[in-house]
């Protein structure tokens, strides 16, 4: 035990130290936006892993964007208020969407539909109310005037954005493990079983469920803000919409979403492949990276369910099971 | 007939009868849907996308080959039936034992590849036929003939489809397994076989829905993200599976955008759909026409 803490704590200063050695702006750019995204991979996994499969994650991100960068531009807020305000404004509408879904037994398909709807609202708004938000054009935050960077939380460094998406990403880890260890992972794993069984348990349904999503939905708007505040431009089709819930659940589920790590071993594979297709074929590599990314979907969903990480991680801890070939497979690219 | 006219505004009653000519083809699209949920128990998220196909089927054929549209259609229909049945033979039939969600997500992966494969062969452009339909005007309603005969073709798939399901052997079976997926093939009937029809059917109706609608809409990959969602809500809000729920319920989902587009911007016309579709759920979550227990 004491050998992996130390072990996490030497690949965490690594990971702090790496800006100050290696300083190449694109690779740091890169993994930013690794950070950012694994974090909002991450915050899907929170739900997605217990069997709530949202496709309305690209509408709490798309709040939790156009919320801090409309206070910003039209009143002035700053983000340090703003975000908080925007996650708040996410957090109300999971509520007001999940808490019917709950109490009436909505699940499964009927569940995936319903938070399709709701991202599809969320898309729908932000284009219709196109005199504020620039409709599908997109929207620039207004820059801050010099020396008031910190408080309009806009920085030129792409230092200080590692370092700020490094300390999310990391704090979502640890949000995803306490999870992990309490009481209401098991209660979730009973309601996902059988949910008659686990209210007969004693398990409050509606309550668990709803403290997962509301979690769940707080993460994502922080990503969606973190991301505005980062690439300082957002449009619908980047922040919001059924493809970003799309992506959003793509990732996970190839890194697989039973295991910490597996949300983020699903961002890198994603922004590697797609930045690696971009410089070797530049505008001739449009599209091609999602068609690679669906056809791994569909293999992985048919063939590993649990993810690359997961199924690594199962073969590690069991390695006598007998394993199927294209188990072995996939073991080098986790590696990568 | 003039104070008729009077009380009811005359845009007003053109945006009834244009929802009710759109509603027509969502019906369509949504009984595609349901039909395959109904019988093999699995959501197409892809069944939009393989609309969009079967556009730029239609686009390159009567554009690029110079067929005429009635000889194109037919090759569309059968395309995209054939591919129907394939994207259920190499991802749906492995995962038949899988849980519901799993199949969901492979064909959300199924979306992804379709959407970009069609970015990469056929390029980001918006493309049409460049056949412009006459527009029929009635009093000071104008009313396109495109729309009408949409309208006209999307019943006659629907009665095909009925009689169909109604009148041959085939059909019969689709029902019965519908009904009970265990008992059937003690009776002699192959599911297999049957799901591989029924996906081909959906996939026909699919395709019989991108010819009427390359009439009305410029073809682009990301076209099917227009109408693939309120598809879903539309089959949602009817029942899933349930063949007239969804009949009525597309109705009732294309007037709402036609009405609320004629009030504000098309957008709040879907934004409303969709709010209604939410607070619907909540109201009724097995359907419109479900009995509450």
């Amino acid at each position: 035990m004491n050998r992996q803490a130390a072990f996490w704590t030497i690949a965490l200063l690594a990971l702090v130290a790496l800006p100050f050695v290696h300083r190449d702006p694109y690779h740091l750019h890169v993994l930013v936006l690794i950070l950012i995204w694994s974090f909002a991979y991450t915050s899907w996994s929170i739900m997605g892993r217990f069997g709530l499969v949202s496709l309305g994650h690209g509408g709490f991100m798309g709040i939790g964007a156009y919320v801090t960068a409309l206070l910003w531009n039209h009143l002035g807020v700053s983000p340090w208020i703003g975000i908080p305000l925007s996650m708040a404004t996410a957090g109300v509408l999971a509520l007001i969407v999940a808490y019917p879904c709950f109490r009436f037994r909505i699940t499964g398909h009927y569940f995936v539909l319903v938070t399709l709807a709701l991202s599809g609202i969320v898309l729908q708004v932000i284009t219709a109310t196109r005199d504020y938000t620039g409709g599908s054009l997109g929207y620039t935050p207004q820059r801050a005037q010099s020396g008031k960077g910190l408080f309009a939380l806009q920085f030129d460094d792409k230092t200080t954005w590692y370092l700020i998406a490094l300390a999310v990403w990391a704090a979502g880890l640890v949000i995803w493990r306490a999870i992990d260890r309490s009481m209401i992972r098991h209660a979730m794993e009973a309601i996902s079983e059988d949910e008659d069984a686990a209210a007969a348990a004693g398990v409050n349904v509606t309550a668990e469920k709803l403290k997962v999503t509301l979690i769940s939905a707080l993460m994502t708007a922080l990503s969606g803000a973190l991301y505005c505040q980062y690439q300082m431009f957002i449009s619908p089709d980047t922040v919001s919409g059924i493809a970003v819930s799309l992506q959003m659940v793509f990732a996970a589920i190839v890194g697989g979403v039973y295991v910490a790590l597996g949300p983020t071993v699903g961002a890198v594979i994603t922004i590697v492949l797609a930045e690696v297709l971009r410089i070797s074929f530049g505008t001739k590599a449009v599209g091609w990276d999602n068609l690679v990314y669906g056809i791994l979907l569909v293999l992985f969903i048919i063939f590993l369910p649990k993810g690359i990480l997961g199924s690594v991680i199962d073969r590690i801890k069991s390695p006598r099971k007998p394993s199927r070939g294209h188990e072995q497979q996939t073991v080098p690219i986790a590696r990568r | 007939m003039q104070s008729f006219l009077d009380i009811f505004d005359i845009y007003l009653l053109e945006a009834v009868i244009n929802g009710i000519l759109l509603g027509g083809v969502l019906a369509l699209l949504a009984l595609g849907l349901n039909l395959i949920f109904g019988v093999i128990d699995v959501t197409w998220i892809c069944y939009a996308e393989l609309v969009m196909i079967g556009m730029y089927g239609m686009y390159y054929l009567v554009q690029v080959f110079h067929l005429p549209y009635w000889a194109a259609a037919p090759l569309v229909i059968l395309l995209v039936a054939l591919l129907g049945a394939a994207l259920h033979f190499f991802v749906i039939a492995p995962l038949l034992t899988a849980p519901p969600i799993n199949q969901l997500l492979a064909t959300g992966g199924v979306l992804f590849i379709l959407q970009s494969f069609a970015t990469v062969a056929f390029g980001i452009d918006f493309r049409n036929l460049g056949i412009r339909l006459p527009v029929l005007a009635l009093g000071e309603m104008n009313f396109s003939y495109a729309r009408l005969l949409s309208f006209a073709a999307a019943l006659v798939g629907m009665v095909g489809v009925y009689l169909f399901l109604t009148r041959t052997f085939t059909g019969t079976a689709i029902r019965a397994i519908a009904q009970d997926r265990q008992i059937m093939p003690l009776m002699g009937v192959d599911p297999k076989r049957i799901y591989l029809v029924t996906s081909a059917i959906g996939g026909g109706l699919a395709g019989l829905a991108a010819c009427l609608l390359v009439l009305q809409y410029d073809v682009h990959p990301f076209v099917g993200l227009s109408f693939g969602p309120i598809t879903f809500l539309i089959c949602v809000l009817g029942g899933l599976g349930n063949f007239i729920g969804g009949f009525i319920a597309a109705f009732v989902f294309a007037e709402i955008i036609s009405l609320g587009g004629l009030f504000s911007d098309l957008e709040w016309g879907y934004v409303l759909a969709f709010a209604f579709f939410i607070v619907m759920m909540f109201i009724r979550p097995a359907g419109l026409l479900a009995r509450r227990s």
